[in-house]
């Protein structure tokens, strides 16, 4: 078991410095940082010394390896606009998306597995019909328009929740301000994840229903509850599980443009800042923050194949 | 689908059915609908229906041309990766595993931001992010058609490989790739939307659905303007929901025992 997680964690490796390659490379096709504080006041022998300051100068292979070189004393640079270490910036912004995330990704399992059990047992019922089409709108539902619903419906005609930031100035509520600043950010991601776990779900369940031991299962006259529950579903959890983790990606990705409506102060709105100003010690940063929070999320997917299924072995 | 062909001709139709130019300032500013102006119109007195109608061919346009290119990158490396294997299937699907790994919309708000906003670079991006499920989809495919009899005997009989390859393996791999094409296509509509409306997508004047609801981020937009936001919204919801309903009625046309999500999933797992 050990030695598998070991494994993973060294192919992963590769496909980091891969990412970080790409990304360097994506970086250096735009051109200088320095264009943005480009202007009538700056002189251009001004310029020159800062891009010698900053090794913009040299080659752009040499400027990744001294990056890379830097990364591995546990050094993300310096961001060039604050000047704040790149280390700290994630640090104090990390903490607020992994929370949005969890918490959406346990809302979305609390919503769709139930849902999706209850739709395959109630095939092409109204109940099911009515599931499968809340899906579908939850797949389709642009995330940042639901956003603006939501702040329309609960901030401006209600006036229930507050729709930025993730607390109140000056107030010190403590987890309860923060649970308000949430609940629509959280709703958001949820909707759309859950919508596409429960068809997965469904039709996972769906398949395993039609198995034979689940027949004898029924057979046995051990009542419905405990078909489902014991023999259905911890079949049905495999493709549910490798669903989930795919579903990592994408989650990191909502919570940038989440955030972005909602003022949360997590890493999607810190990327896009820098993104906008062209801060790219930072977006760096966060690229390989991110891709090690999916590689993480996917070695953890395949960790609990494990838990649920006895009959996988690890090489 | 009824509702895609009235949504798609009246996009094609644009320029014939719409009441004013959407570029130019027709009317009042921020004006309530009314009988002129059906939808109202928008800051700066444009033709909100107009705009609409324009926003959404660009929409269409950046979802198939997007969709088309990521196909072909997908389905290219797909069937080289599958039916050489060895370590040029190594390097292409860990390659995928890279770009799949990747939250994707930061890297297309990273390349946004880099390749200078813009219709084209959209597509384009988008299109370059989208192609691993459609690689993987491909590859397991191929790697099971390469053991079949009619396969083999072809490269027995020293076939060319491009003949092998594009010919009799593609054609019996297009229905999945249809299938997953059409969830392709609703997500890059979805994510033209989203960069458009995070300011990295289609640039003004020209309309697109999602830099239509830019607009709305603004308080006294999204509190006293509903019909400058809440039209193109509920019109991408309505297309992303058709071209999803579609795909899903691929789905159970080509497989009616409706257990095939997770075949589907298993075959794009098989390449970790």
């Amino acid at each position: 078991m050990w030695k598998y997680i070991l494994k993973r964690i060294l192919i992963a490796i590769p496909v980091l410095i891969g990412i970080t390659i790409i990304d360097y490379v994506l970086m250096s096709l735009a051109g200088s940082p320095l264009s943005m504080i480009q202007g009538a006041h700056v002189s251009k022998a001004a310029l020159e010394v800062k891009s010698a300051a900053l090794g913009l100068n040299q080659p752009v292979y040499i400027q990744y390896l001294s990056w890379l070189g830097q990364i591995v004393k546990g050094n993300l640079g310096y961001s060039i606009k604050s000047h704040e270490a790149v280390t700290a910036l994630i640090a104090t912004h990390l903490g607020p998306t992994l929370l949005l995330m969890g918490v959406s990704l346990l809302v979305s399992i609390l919503i769709a597995l139930p849902a999706g059990i209850y739709s395959a047992t109630h095939q092409y019922q109204k109940g099911d019909y009515t599931l499968v089409g809340l899906s579908f709108l939850g797949n389709s539902v642009p995330s940042f328009f639901l956003a603006l619903l939501l702040i329309y419906i609960f901030t401006i005609k209600l006036n229930l929740l507050p729709s930025n930031g993730m607390t109140t100035l000056g107030a010190n509520d403590g987890p309860l301000d923060i649970i308000r600043h949430m609940v629509m950010g959280v709703i958001v991601l949820a909707f759309s994840m859950a919508g596409t776990n429960i068809r997965y779900i469904r039709s996972a369940v769906l398949e395993i229903l039609q198995q034979d031991y689940l027949r004898t299962a029924c057979a046995k006259g051990i009542g419905r509850f405990k078909v489902i529950n014991k023999h259905a579903l911890r079949n049905a959890m495999i493709p549910v599980i490798t669903v989930f983790g795919m579903e990592i990606p994408s989650l990191f990705g909502g919570a940038i443009i989440v955030e972005q409506v909602f003022s949360w102060p997590g890493l999607g709105l810190m990327t896009m800042n820098a993104i906008i100003s062209r801060d790219y010690p930072v977006i760096m940063g966060v690229s390989l923050v991110a891709a090690v929070v999916v590689l993480l999320g996917n070695l953890l997917t395949d960790i609990l194949y494990a838990a649920v299924d006895p009959t996988i072995q690890y090489r | 689908m009824f509702l895609l062909v009235i949504i798609i001709a009246a996009a094609v139709l644009a320029p014939l059915i719409a009441p004013h130019n959407p570029d130019e300032i027709a009317g009042p500013f921020s004006g309530a609908p009314s009988l002129k102006f059906l939808l109202g119109t928008d800051q700066i007195g444009r033709d909100v229906l107009s705009r609409l109608l324009y926003a959404t061919r660009v929409s269409l346009l950046v979802g198939v041309m997007a969709t088309v290119i990521s196909t072909a990158i997908g389905v290219v490396l797909g069937l080289i990766s599958g039916y050489f294997g060895g370590w040029v299937d190594m390097a292409i699907m860990r390659f995928t595993d890279m770009v799949m790994s990747f939250p994707y919309i930061l890297l297309v708000l990273v390349a946004a931001a880099i390749f200078k906003p813009g219709l084209w670079n959209i597509i384009w991006i988008l299109g370059f992010v989208d192609w691993p499920g459609i690689a993987r989809l491909v590859r397991g495919n191929t790697l099971s058609l390469r053991e079949t009899n009619f396969v083999k005997s072809s490269i027995v009989a020293g076939m060319p490989r491009r003949h092998i390859l594009f010919s009799e393996i593609l054609p019996n791999t297009i229905a999945p790739i249809l299938v997953y094409a059409t969830s392709v296509l609703a997500l890059s509509m979805l994510d033209e939307a989203a960069l458009s409306f995070l300011g990295m997508g289609v640039q003004p004047p020209d309309a697109s659905l999602g830099n239509m609801l830019n607009g709305a981020q603004s308080l006294t937009i999204l509190t006293t303007k509903p019909w400058l936001w809440i039209p193109p919204g509920v019109l991408i919801i309505l297309l992303v929901i058709a071209v999803n309903f579609i795909g899903d009625a691929l789905r159970d046309a080509m497989d009616p025992t409706a257990t095939n999500v997770a075949h589907a999933v298993a075959s794009v797992e098989e390449g970790i």
